[in-house]
């Protein structure tokens, strides 16, 4: 499943667009940055409420397939901005970590 | 492969350039074609690292060595050194103020998890001169 069959069949949109062709292999939830850097797998389709620089940091040094901000959690602008330098792709639902973590287990 | 040796400092003040240091290493890493689990445990010790001096040292200096066999990492700062090692090695404990919370750090995962990710672990501390890290993550 690539990052861009969830946008699709979730109807999750699309915030700053890395390598849409990324499989997602995983999924992790959390919103501290240490635990999620010391836990997430490559791959991961990482469920958060953080969408700031730190943030996009983690998911480049974890190598995660995308940040997925639930509950529409707000994106800063500067997280934007370096999101798109490095290419990591950024999605927003309205679904909370719960749904959406039931949703992607459905198709992992 | 002959060694090579990279330099950085890291601002105290500028969180956003926290982590600039480690993606840069992680880039030269993939570069050199260096296994993905390797390049994974120096990304996230180093990061750690340095979001540790950036939160409770003003910032400080990185200095990374790459070898055929492993990389090695110095990590110095002048802050205000580590009061109690033990407890900043325990998993969950954490000094970060509130504002940095907020940011998403203060987990209590700094540490444990540079030591995890390493596999030669060094700290020494001196209350109101500093902590310098050494680590070294061989190639896997």
């Amino acid at each position: 499943m690539t990052v861009q069959t969830l946008c699709n069949s979730f109807g999750w949109t699309i915030l700053t667009e890395g390598d849409l062709s990324r499989a997602v292999t995983g999924c992790y939830c959390g919103d501290l940055l240490s635990w999620v850097m010391g836990k997430a797998q490559e791959g991961d389709c990482w469920l958060t409420v953080m969408g700031n620089v730190n943030a996009v940091a983690v998911a480049v040094l974890t190598d995660c397939a995308c940040i997925v901000l639930t509950e529409h959690a707000a994106l800063d602008e500067e997280a934007k901005a370096r999101a798109e330098q490095q290419g990591v792709t950024i999605l927003t639902t309205e679904q909370n970590a719960y749904q959406a973590a039931a949703a992607l287990s459905k198709v992992l | 492969m002959e060694s090579i040796k990279l330099h950085y400092d890291v601002s105290g003040v500028d969180f956003t350039r926290a982590g600039a240091a480690s993606g840069d290493v992680k880039r030269v890493l993939k570069q050199l074609g260096v296994s993905p689990v390797t390049t994974r445990n120096v990304a996230v010790a180093m990061y750690e690292a340095e979001i540790n001096m950036v939160i409770h040292a003003g910032g400080g200096e990185i200095d990374v060595e790459i070898t055929e066999d492993a990389i090695r990492m110095v990590l110095q700062d002048h802050g205000p050194g580590i009061e109690n090692v033990e407890l900043a090695m325990k998993e969950g404990y954490s000094t970060a103020p509130d504002n940095i919370r907020s940011l998403g750090f203060g987990a209590g995962m700094g540490l444990p998890n540079i030591k995890k990710y390493s596999d030669e672990f060094r700290l020494e501390t001196e209350l109101g001169v500093g902590t310098t890290l050494y680590l070294t993550v061989y190639m896997k």
